[in-house]
């Protein structure tokens, strides 16, 4: 069990923690803006962690850098689509 | 614990499948469809087919769900008049058993397969070192069964002059949909500014490196065409005009070499679509180099859907 | 490593899927438009420590396109959702 090891399993245990602590806000939270945000900012953070925890065991430099490209490409769209999804639930909130 | 994962996959596209056809709203079913596609692309790497998930990924996740909600949004005008057609509940029940006895079929077959199943597959691996290609999936669509690759392209465009076939005889040249428009500063117009060099880079990326893993020409094109149809979503670009010469000149443009590397094996080695030794890698580039911008305006334009307005 | 990796993207999954029953249920169709999302980066993590588990490279290529594409079908459903004006008007002019 070899220190790179250890920091993969604790990182992606922290991610998948961050998971959980963004489902249970998703189902508690009242409202839709709420849940919005439980959603795109602890579900992208898990997301984080566990790349995080998945670099020490890839082969090669390319994989580890796709690997962070894919987060960036999450986050990036996530927080545009988030704010788009939020402007839409707010208009419907305001024709309604 | 690996079959507690598969069981998981499993149950969320059946219950992800009950809840598509339960749902009362156009809108919410078509959301779970794209939700649909999405699982079945872990399901698919589950079951180690790296391809398929890519394509599923691409097709059944992005591009599917664009064009059924497309078509939901048109669709809302008359939806409260589709409601009373509503077929009647024995109906339904009838279609129910139907799908359930077929299913059951499919379960039994499947579970009576012989163990290991009959497959080509040690075939094309004792072969493939002739087609100079690494992925077995690129050698078998692009080399053994180049002919029904070359089919399905062309048929992809007969399918677009259909779509195009709905326009409005006044309309017929022009540009499809209608013009979409977004405030050039806000977050949408800033998404189709910085995702689409990326999303071109990606695909770019994985067409090239489908000649030794998982990808190739048709995955490549999707986030193309996606990233494409992005930038025209934001109003940052209109939709071209279907009588454009170049836009004709690109969908043309891949079954004709298709067609023509094709004669050149007749002509060369001796059957249509035969590729003379050595020239494999070079014939099988050519091709994808042409097919994949064909690709890429097929998808994209029949999303975009019959020409609407017409050119001045 | 390989049962370690495996039982995260369990974990994982389970919680798109209670998320999913969650969101799909939710009151209009806002709450829907998250479910593309959830997938979008659930979906995306149980398919990278799915690769990680069973040792397939590739996987990371489907988790790219699966982040490219689920951004645009989010897109195209908020577009699609909002009927009439520009989804993206400027900051609404509040009372």
């Amino acid at each position: 069990m070899s220190a790179r090891d250890i920091f993969s399993m604790a990182a992606i245990a922290a991610g998948a923690i961050f998971f959980l602590a963004g489902t249970v806000g998703l189902l508690r939270f009242p409202d839709t803006f709420t849940r919005l945000h439980a959603l795109t900012k602890s579900d992208n953070l898990g997301l984080g962690l566990v790349v995080m925890g998945l670099l020490p065991q890839v082969d090669s430099v390319l994989a580890g850098l796709k690997l962070i490209a894919v987060w960036l490409i999450v986050l990036l769209g996530s927080a545009g689509t988030s704010q788009l999804i939020a402007r839409a639930a707010r208009k419907r909130d305001l024709d309604a | 614990m690996t079959l507690l994962l598969t069981v998981g996959i499993a149950a969320l596209i059946v219950a992800l499948a009950i809840w598509t056809i339960v749902a009362r709203d156009t809108m919410a079913a078509v959301i779970g469809f794209a939700t649909f596609g999405l699982i079945l692309t872990l399901a698919w790497v589950r079951l180690f087919g790296v391809d398929i998930a890519l394509t599923e990924a691409a097709i059944g996740g992005g591009l599917t769900g664009a064009l059924l909600i497309g078509a939901a949004a048109h669709l809302r005008k008359t939806e409260i008049a589709a409601h009373a057609d509503r077929v009647g509940m024995s109906t339904r029940i009838c279609a129910a058993l139907l799908s359930a006895s077929v299913t059951v079929v499919l379960v039994f077959c499947v579970l009576a397969l012989p163990d290991p199943a009959p497959t080509l597959a040690s075939q094309v691996a004792a072969n493939i070192a002739v087609t100079e290609v690494g992925n077995p999936i690129t050698a078998v669509l692009l080399a053994f069964r180049a002919m029904d690759t070359m089919l399905e392209a062309i048929v992809l465009v007969f399918a677009l002059i259909g779509v195009w076939s709905l326009a409005p005889d006044n309309a017929w040249g022009g540009r499809p949909g209608l013009r979409h428009s977004a405030d050039p500063n806000g977050i949408l117009a800033y998404l189709a500014r910085v995702l689409p060099p990326i999303g071109i880079i990606v695909g770019l990326y994985i067409f090239w490196v489908g000649a030794d893993h998982p990808g190739g020409k048709f995955q490549g094109a999707t986030i193309i065409a996606a990233m494409w149809l992005l930038v025209i979503m934001a109003g940052l670009a209109d939709a071209p005009p279907i009588s454009r010469k170049w836009l004709r000149i690109g969908l043309a443009g891949g079954p004709l070499a298709f067609i023509a590397v094709g004669a050149y094996g007749a002509f060369a080695a001796g059957a249509f679509l035969a590729y003379p030794v050595g020239f494999a890698k070079p014939l099988i580039i050519v091709i994808e180099l042409a097919l994949m911008p064909t690709l890429a305006l097929v998808l994209a334009l029949m999303l975009l859907g019959a020409p609407q307005r017409a050119i001045k | 490593m390989t049962e370690f990796l495996f039982g995260a993207a369990t974990v994982v999954l389970i919680m798109v899927a209670v998320g999913l029953m969650r969101i799909l249920r939710g009151p209009g169709d806002a709450d829907r438009l998250m479910a593309v999302n959830l997938l979008g980066t659930g979906g995306i993590a149980t398919l990278l420590l799915l690769g990680a588990a069973v040792g397939i490279d590739s996987v990371v290529d489907v988790a790219l396109t699966l982040a490219l594409l689920a951004a645009f079908a989010t897109i195209a459903f908020v577009k699609a959702s909002t009927p009439s004006s520009p989804d993206d008007s400027k900051p609404e002019q509040q009372p």
